[in-house]
């Protein structure tokens, strides 16, 4: 559960930003990373931005991402 | 990329060819116990690196008693449970959150903020945040404590189930009869704690640490590093997840842990107590701590009979070797929390094994 996701921030007010994911967007906040911007790629965790990334980890990550969801998918499956 | 592959997987069988014994790695991150499995990370090393999953699954880690506390404060009318949705299948003496998902008082959420809304939308309700999670989860619940207080919401409290995973670390190699060669450690626990958090395993008990990230490059090049440091009778803190760990982590989120939180001794499944691993909310803060609120005291559990998570999260066995695995105890119906955990090394034996054991 500690994995975070690479985004990046489309919208930001304060420290209340909105952040894109390969399209998918949801709220996030800022407040752990005060030096982050509009349009910067973020980890982000548990709703939180931890950690500025660059694009080409993000990418990766999202691949990553995407197998570790169809692990879990598999998982649910089983139980369901 | 398959030259690099190359190149780290000759320095490996070269190191273990030199040392000639076997080498133990722990990793302990949940995520990256995953990657490995998914990726077939293990059908590339050489027969004589062994890698071991850790306690690096929150979920996992969590003990018993504390799940029992989540189901008898579920049990109250005038309680909502506010918990991250990784919780909900483990079970404790008296079942699992999943039992009592049916009713309208257990609310998943996919962040500590959600959490501290349901309060404010709630205010005829006593929201209780299941807070669980190492160092990468922790500054998310301390962000909402401060805001609670700061807005004297008094409908919102935590049940702190938050673990440090350098204690525990420090447990596993202060074990007499314990085999561990070197650490990987978790890219986004670091993110925040820094590298220089592992320190002390690095100082104190001589064992390589070495930060990766999760994809399998990440992952094999961290291997080799461990592995090239040992051959070279070295221990050293490094991260090869360059792009996201520094050596000082989040200053901000390490601050606002400290000015929340305070080290406190406590129980993880499997391990027992361990000293200064968990965090409790300081003083200051105690209104909005659940057991201080309710008046409850959290009883360590002994594990169910026959189930040996606890000796896979020290390292000590591979799951296959447990007698329940695979029989009483599968992705179905999980008895231990490292089956009900998608990132446990059971659930992850359980998907990609059983793996062909190689000559050793």
């Amino acid at each position: 559960m500690c994995l975070a996701i690479p985004a990046r921030i489309v919208e930001l007010e304060g420290d209340k930003a909105v952040v894109d994911a390969m399209g998918n967007r949801w709220k996030a906040r800022t407040t752990l990373l005060p030096e982050a911007k509009l349009g910067d790629m973020v980890l982000i965790h548990a709703g939180f931005a931890i950690s500025l990334v660059d694009e080409e980890e993000a990418k990766e990550t999202w691949q990553l991402l995407a197998q570790i969801a169809n692990f879990e998918d598999t998982q649910n499956k089983i139980s369901g | 990329m398959l030259e690099r592959i190359h190149n780290a997987q000759q320095l490996m069988n070269e190191v273990c060819k030199t040392l000639g014994r076997q080498i133990n790695v722990m990793e302990v991150c949940g995520t990256h116990t995953v990657s490995i499995f998914r990726n077939g990370i293990r059908s590339i090393l050489p027969g004589k690196l062994k890698l071991l999953s850790g306690p690096g699954c929150p979920v996992c880690v969590t003990d018993q008693g504390y799940i029992d506390v989540v189901l008898q404060l579920a049990d109250r009318d005038d309680i909502l449970i506010a918990t991250y949705g990784d919780m909900i299948r483990v079970p404790g003496k008296g079942g699992s959150l999943e039992t009592k998902l049916p009713s309208a008082n257990v609310k998943v959420v996919l962040s500590s903020e959600d959490a501290l809304q349901l309060a404010k939308d709630n205010p005829e309700k006593k929201v209780v945040f299941v807070a669980v999670g190492f160092e990468t989860t922790a500054p998310a619940t301390a962000v909402v404590v401060k805001e609670a207080a700061a807005g004297s919401l008094e409908n919102f409290c935590i049940l702190s189930g938050h673990k440090l995973v350098v204690p525990a670390m420090r447990a596993l190699v202060s074990e007499k009869n314990h085999n561990i060669d070197g650490f990987l450690c978790p890219g986004h626990v670091s993110a925040i704690t820094g590298y220089r958090s592992y320190a002390e395993i690095v100082e104190g008990f001589g064992r390589p640490c070495v930060v990766a990230g999760f994809e399998p490059l990440q992952i094999i090049d961290g291997l080799a590093e461990i592995c090239r440091q040992l051959a070279a009778g070295k221990a050293e803190l490094k991260s090869v997840y360059t792009a996201v760990v520094t050596e000082q982590g989040n200053t901000t989120a390490q601050k606002i842990i400290a000015e929340c939180f305070e080290p406190a001794d406590g129980y993880w499944r499997g391990l027992g107590n361990i000293e200064k691993s968990t965090l409790k909310l300081k003083d200051k803060y105690s209104q909005f701590d659940a057991l201080e609120r309710f008046d409850i005291t959290e009883t360590p559990s002994e594990d169910t009979s026959g189930c040996r998570c606890g000796e896979v999260l020290c390292g000590l066995i591979e799951p296959p070797e447990c007698g329940l695995f695979g029989k009483s105890c599968t992705s179905e119906l999980p008895i231990g929390p490292c089956m009900v955990s998608s990132e446990g090394a059971c659930a992850a034996w359980f998907k990609y094994g059983p793996e062909k054991k190689r000559e050793r």
